[in-house]
């Protein structure tokens, strides 16, 4: 790979500790994946923030970066292992929230802004068609990549860091067009009509599609919340983090159709559901929101809980960007939902919080989330927000 | 004395006895960090310890956050003392460079065998 001699110094050190190890990450993935020089991005999410999967020797790593590290671009956080206002509401321990916060201190002392949320697009972070950028976070990564046309690998925490801290990445894998092209045609035959359908969708996608880019046609309609659970799903499940779709992704009409033809049929959607769902009736948490709820799902949340109350052994969970969340603050969302007893979890999600242990039993709208809990020993179903409100409000799953 | 050239995916001296697999490794969730076993159920080379040992492995799998796990070995002292790759991938990379643990690839693994004394220096990786 072509280093610019500017580079070259921050490689042998001129520019202090953390940008010498980013560029001795960059160059040697640069070298791994046959890049041939830096490019310049736009913006850098960065994963790795849950103190649950970085331990304490994450944390010091995070620590050394932070003692000269600071960040050239804009740069957005992924969710955190807990609510940083409301940890004891959801059952956190002191020793964990303690540690947690040093994790997001460091990353404070880098300047990178602390989102927490795994919507970075829905907050502030919203990269152009085209534009360059290194991500984390693989169902933001399909977002960015798919429904708003900008470039990027599926990035690791460090990497993205790497990225941040030099404002370049190596240009490889998905910065470049001839590996943006779709691999294999997939014709949707099935009806898709409720949000988690889309979560359903996806596994069937990901699955048959496995490392492939799909062109997906026969979408009649789609929204932003239904576009944003199929990303998390189809990345989650196998496909690579791109698809097009014909009549909604941009530049999904400067693609040929593949020739290669899969179809996806109403009983692919059925057992897409059959698999991720476990046999199971009884519900100890219900948690809408992964990817985290945008303002229009709580709303919906809130008018399927006005004046009902969650049942007595049932926790539910919200999970939302503290940002989306004080728009739920003005408009009362938040105030019928607490009344009901369902909890708000910003800054975090199912997925990264230590929950191991804690619930036997889940009910969620998402398809990704049903797949990170089985991790931690928990029994899913997955279903539409009217579903997940009323398991939460009977205790079981009814359907 | 039998020397192979690799790739240099994080520079340095290492040395060791070889812990060899055909098969990838994890080490979000395959390796015990606190011990250095492997702990994935089925892998070749589950209940071995690679603590010290240069590991020869095809490449790295799973999860991103394998490159902190190798970080958090390294800072406990149950890290390998090297590492050889057939084709190294981003997660072993990283992780290697996070550590400073000496790492090449592009070497055929298949010439070496678990138990024998092996030396890692910039890239060059010679039997003993």
């Amino acid at each position: 790979m072509q280093l610019t001699k500017q580079e070259q110094k921050m490689l042998d050190g001129a520019e202090g500790y953390a940008v010498q190890k980013s560029m001795e990450i960059l160059t040697a993935l640069g070298e791994i994946f046959g890049a041939k020089s830096l490019i310049k991005v736009g913006s850098v999410q960065v994963a790795g923030v849950s103190y649950h999967n970085l331990g304490d020797a994450g944390l010091e790593f995070l620590n050394e970066l932070a003692k000269d590290g600071k960040v050239k671009v804009l740069t957005t956080l992924n969710p955190a292992g807990m609510d940083l206002e409301n940890w004891q509401q959801l059952g956190i321990s002191p020793e964990f929230a303690e540690k947690q916060n040093l994790v997001i201190e460091a990353f404070e002392r880098m300047g990178i802004l602390v989102s927490c949320t795994c919507t970075p697009y829905l907050i502030g972070n919203l990269p152009l068609y085209g534009e360059h950028l290194a991500w984390s976070e693989s169902s933001a990564v399909t977002f960015a990549n798919s429904v708003l046309g900008a470039k990027t690998n599926r990035e690791g925490g460090p990497s993205a860091l790497a990225a941040a801290f030099i404002g370049k990445t190596p240009c490889y894998g998905l910065h470049l067009d001839e590996n943006r092209v779709p691999d294999i045609h997939v014709q949707v035959n099935a009806e898709i009509r409720k949000l988690s359908d889309w979560g359903a969708l996806g596994f069937a996608i990901g699955k048959k599609a496995e490392n492939k880019i799909p062109f997906i046609t026969g979408i009649k309609s789609v929204d932003l919340d239904e576009l944003k659970s199929f990303c998390a799903s189809v990345v989650t499940y196998g496909a690579k983090p791109l698809f097009y779709m014909k009549g909604v992704t941009p530049g999904a009409e400067l693609q040929a159709q593949p020739k290669e033809t899969i179809t996806i049929e109403q009983t692919d959607i059925t057992n897409a559901y059959d698999t991720i769902n476990d046999d199971v009736s009884g519900i100890e948490l219900v948690c809408v929101g992964c990817p985290h709820c945008s303002i229009n799902e709580i709303a919906k949340v809130a008018e399927l809980l006005k004046g009902k109350t969650v049942a007595e052994g049932t926790e539910f969970w919200v999970a939302t960007s503290r940002n989306v969340k004080q728009l739920a603050d003005k408009r009362g969302y938040t105030q019928v939902i607490e009344a009901a007893g369902a909890k708000f979890a910003c800054d975090t999600c199912m997925a990264v919080a230590p929950l191991k242990g804690r619930f036997k039993s889940l009910a969620t709208t998402s398809a990704k989330g049903c797949f990170y809990s089985r991790q931690n020993n928990m029994k899913t179903k997955m279903g539409s927000i009217e579903e997940c409100v009323d398991s939460a409000v009977t205790g079981k799953w009814n359907s | 004395m039998e020397q192979l050239k690799g790739r240099i995916i994080y520079k340095g001296k290492g040395e060791g006895e070889a812990l060899v697999t055909t098969q990838p490794i994890s080490f979000y969730g395959g390796v015990d960090p606190e011990t250095g076993i492997v702990i994935e159920k089925g892998h070749e080379l589950e209940g071995q310890s690679v603590k010290c040992k240069i590991l020869v492995f095809p490449q790295g799998k799973g999860s991103t956050v394998g490159s902190y796990t190798l970080y958090r070995m390294k800072k406990s002292g149950t890290a390998p003392a090297g590492m050889i790759n057939k084709e190294c991938e981003t997660i072993i990379a990283v992780g290697a460079i996070i550590s400073e643990i000496p790492c090449v690839d592009k070497i055929d693994i298949s010439k070496f065998k678990t138990g024998e004394k092996i030396r890692i220096e910039n890239g060059v990786v010679t039997k003993q």
